[in-house]
């Protein structure tokens, strides 16, 4: 563990990175110390990241090594869980997402989210996509922004004669663009991304891969994975979380070729995990 | 040595025996066993057909159609009729402001029970739900006719009977609402959180959570429970035959008397009606067009509720 | 920030200030059954504390003297009524239970017992007394008598007790019978010596909350004609009795206030023994349930 802490701290990349935190103007997330836990149990220590505008930056590691945790943090989806506490500094643009003078709603309405299994509401297609800017007071015409997001979640071909079927009659892949399009339609600025292809088959992975690249233009994607594949084709940064701690956080291509980290290697190579 | 399935080898003659015995008494605790269960439809059955035998033979004296139909209930004064439609609509003026009454409180707290309240105050919440479920009908009774009538409602509306339709429905109401909300609370449990999870990221707000999501998602649970507390209040008797009076009446104004079906049927058994006689069978036929009707609202409740279960199972 | 900017006016002051405003209406609704049952016990207790004395339970009730009147011959009927309905309904209901988790194959009978159990829950109290009165009092001459009274009470709480049994029994994990039947017990062996121990804080649970209604039922009492006034204790199970909601309810039927008084006390002496029921069966199962969550965790 002793070890583990100190690549973590020593890792140049990652300190340097957290010092100049308000001064770089391309850091959308930033991670200083921060240390995530509920009750007694640690689940994420002592973590420091930036995660940069308009990239796609991929957490990899084995289950239960913190990775969804530091997301869930990301746009406080763990303030559910009562005996959770937070500790260090998680910034988005500059705002501490723990302070109280953040709104949790506000923060949701820029830091979308897709999740691990598709989670549509039991409605119809439409109506999944129009909830969020209806109960957010969107002023324009609903129709049109439904056909946009179901576009840029390229899913408008397979469902705009369908629009008015319940959610609950497309298959798996197609719930899970869907509730991407429903993320997508409040325009956030950072979209989260927690193993979304986990539940999913290959065709259907390739799919939402494809569309993660599309995204990547608009919006800031964090993804966490456990396919490090999925990582590689698809992300521009990649850290790599390993019980509780960063051990290493670099572009994804370096991670992949020449990692900095005997346990880097170890995981991507597939001797454990 | 080889033992066979079902052929014992000789030494084991008093194995055997013992077996066999054992056996014997396995089966013999099966079928006590069975006969107990088979007790339940027993009393079914004699339900049915206690109250179908005496109906009929009313039915022989009174045509379906005067009593169905009928507008004056009075089987015990001369000129006698026999029109159930008065009872009916006492009842259902009493069951029906016992749900308004119910509803709004019975959701609200099967809400807050679900998705507000920290688990010290559930554990504290259920078990006062369970105690008020718990108080016996005739106290509620007690209550209405003794406090809520005169200390309540006629210092507000001086009109109101002493007794009264509104009484005897705040009580009932109040009666039901452990039955609403403990359901409401189980069916807003079973939607699943993942659901929840996708509102909150969507940076919706708890009440928009609540009302928006689980509420519609659990809309069938909800009105299972609604359904069965009304077939509760449909059936409730001695709060209301205490509180609501023994006026048969149309009426739709709740600060008057009426009678419901239960009341009637308290009403004659409290004189010494013998058997055989029409007043008497009037019992079996308003028990029978009570257990018809709390009965239908029961299986479609019942329906509807096992729809709702496989849904999120 | 990006592409198109849309309009989007969340209004998030406005849905704060509603959110609040419901989470307080919620609670209103939580706090409206609690402070109910506060007034309905302040009130009995005030207007039936004063009538409550040794006397009160020693006396029969008089009709002519109020003062002087008592609950002793109803307090002995209900005694009498809970005696012989838990001799009858428990072993009843806890073995049907036992057949139908235990025993029952999945065949339509089976399902139709389930599906008759679910409505027999759901029939009105009254159409019990309606069935008592006609197969008890008038078929078996059994009479306005304690055995009548209890047999029909019997069958009121029979599916309240094989529902919360059924649980108790649902809730017992496989792996104890597997145990037991692989070390060579009898079906029945596994069932007396493993389940039914491993159930039983369920079942009393529930039996205690199905008795605790009964001991509170009046209107099928009054169907198969308990008698209201009653000048002597019952001796036997064919004796005549009435018993403690009956008084209430013919106190409360008076209009004379002083009527109005004993009744509360009539209600003090039940709930007296209603709600310590109550709240042991609530323990139990709270013990129960930590206890349970304990093992499981501990696996």
């Amino acid at each position: 563990m002793a070890e583990l802490r100190n690549m973590s701290v020593t890792d140049s990349r990652t300190r340097s990175a957290t010092r100049r935190v308000t001064a770089a103007p391309d850091t959308v997330i930033s991670a200083e110390n921060l240390t995530l836990g509920y009750g007694s149990f640690v689940a994420v220590r002592d973590v420091s990241l930036d995660i940069p505008d308009r990239k796609v930056t991929a957490i990899i590691g084995p289950s239960g090594c913190g990775k969804s945790t530091l997301l869930r943090a990301m746009n406080r989806m763990n303030d559910v869980v009562p005996s959770a506490n937070v500790q260090g500094r998680l910034l988005y643009r500059g705002l501490d997402i723990y302070s109280p003078r953040c709104d949790s709603v506000e923060l949701r309405l820029k830091i979308g989210m897709v999740f691990q299994r598709p989670n549509p509401f039991p409605k119809s297609i439409y109506k999944n996509v129009a909830w969020a800017p209806k109960i957010n007071g969107y002023r324009g015409d609903m129709g049109e922004l439904v056909e946009r997001s179901l576009q840029h979640a390229a899913l408008w071909d397979e469902v705009k004669d369908k629009l008015h079927q319940c959610a609950y009659a497309l298959s798996g892949g197609q719930q899970q663009r869907l509730c991407i399009a429903r993320a997508i339609a409040l325009q956030p600025d950072v979209l989260l991304m927690d193993e979304p292809c986990s539940a999913l088959d290959p065709i259907a992975t390739a799919r939402i891969e494809d569309l993660i690249d599309e995204l990547e233009n608009r919006y800031t994607v964090v993804l966490v994975t456990h396919n490090m594949q999925q990582a590689a084709r698809v992300s521009d940064l990649t850290a790599f979380m390993y019980m509780g701690e960063l051990v290493e956080f670099d572009a994804t291509e370096t991670m992949f070729t020449k990692p900095g980290r005997q346990r880097t290697q170890d995981y991507i190579t597939g001797r454990f995990g | 040595m080889v033992l066979v399935q079902g052929e014992p080898s000789t030494d084991d003659e008093g194995d055997r025996a013992m077996t066999t015995r054992v056996r014997w008494a396995e089966q013999l605790i099966r079928h006590a066993l069975f006969a107990c269960a088979l007790l339940s439809i027993v009393t079914t059955a004699g339900i049915v057909w206690v109250l179908a035998s005496e109906s009929f033979a009313f039915f022989r004296e009174v045509s379906p159609f005067e009593f169905f139909l009928g507008t004056r209930w009075a089987p015990l004064l001369e000129p006698r009729s026999f029109g159930i439609l008065p009872l009916i609509c006492g009842t259902f003026l009493v069951a029906g402001g016992a749900l308004l009454v119910a509803i709004p409180i019975g959701m609200g707290t099967g809400i807050y029970l679900s998705e507000y309240a920290r688990p010290w105050v559930r554990g504290i919440l259920k078990p006062i739900l369970e105690i008020l479920a718990g108080i016996p009908t005739v106290v509620y009774g007690y209550f209405a006719l003794t406090f809520i009538t005169p200390q309540v409602l006629r210092p507000l509306i001086p009109q109101t009977e002493i007794f009264n339709v509104a009484s005897a429905a705040i009580v009932v109401g109040v009666m039901i609402i452990p039955t609403i909300a403990s359901l409401c609370d189980d069916a807003f449990r079973a939607v699943p959180r993942t659901l929840r999870e996708a509102a909150y990221a969507l940076s919706a707000t708890r009440l928009e959570v609540s009302t928006r999501v689980v509420v519609p998602a659990a809309m069938s649970g909800v009105v299972a429970a609604v359904l069965l507390a009304f077939a509760r209040a449909i059936g409730e008797t001695m709060a209301v035959t205490l509180a609501a009076g023994m006026t048969p009446k149309l009426t739709l104004n709740p600060l008057e008397s009426v009678q419901t079906l239960t009341g009637y049927i308290v009403q004659v058994s409290l004189g010494d009606t013998p058997a055989g006689t029409i007043e008497y069978q009037t019992i079996f036929a308003c028990g029978m067009t009570l257990f018809l009707i709390t009965l239908t609202i029961n299986i479609v409740a019942h329906r509807v509720l096992k729809r709702f279960r496989e849904v999120y199972e | 920030m990006n592409a198109e900017p849309l309009d989007f006016q969340p209004g998030l002051a406005r849905r704060r200030r509603a959110g609040r405003l419901f989470t307080l209406a919620l609670t209103a609704a939580g706090l409206a059954g609690i402070g109910f049952l506060i007034v309905l016990l302040a009130r009995v207790l005030w207007e039936g504390a004063p009538s409550l004395s040794r006397d009160f339970l020693a006396n029969f009730p008089s009709v002519l003297n109020p003062p002087k009147a008592g609950v002793k011959s109803a307090l002995w009927g209900t005694v009498w009524l809970m005696t012989m309905t838990v001799l009858v309904s428990v072993p009843i209901g806890v073995a049907t239970a036992v057949y139908l988790e235990e025993h029952a194959p999945n065949n339509r009978l089976t399902r139709f017992i389930h599906l008759n159990i679910a409505n027999l829950a759901g029939v009105p109290s009254i159409v019990y007394g309606i069935l008592g009165l006609a197969v008890f009092v008038r078929w078996m001459h059994f009479d306005r008598s304690v055995a009548a009274g209890a047999l029909t009470l019997s069958l009121l709480i029979m599916p309240v007790i094989i529902i919360a049994s059924r649980e108790a029994l649902l809730a017992v994990p496989q792996s104890f019978r597997h145990a037991a039947l692989a070390l060579g017990a009898t079906k029945w062996q596994t069932i007396r010596a493993h389940v039914l121990p491993a159930a039983l804080p369920g079942i009393i649970t529930g039996v205690i909350l199905a008795v605790s209604r009964a001991i509170g039922e009046a209107a099928p009492l009054l169907m198969i004609g308990a008698l209201t006034y009653v000048a002597f204790v019952p001796e036997g199970p064919f004796d005549a009795f009435t018993a403690l909601p009956i008084q209430i309810f013919d106190w409360c039927d008076r209009p004379q206030p002083q009527f109005h008084h004993l009744a509360a006390a009539g209600i003090l002496v039940l709930l007296s023994i209603l709600l310590p029921m109550n709240a042991v069966a609530v323990a139990l199962r709270a013990w129960h349930t930590r206890r349970k969550a304990w093992q499981n965790s501990g696996i």
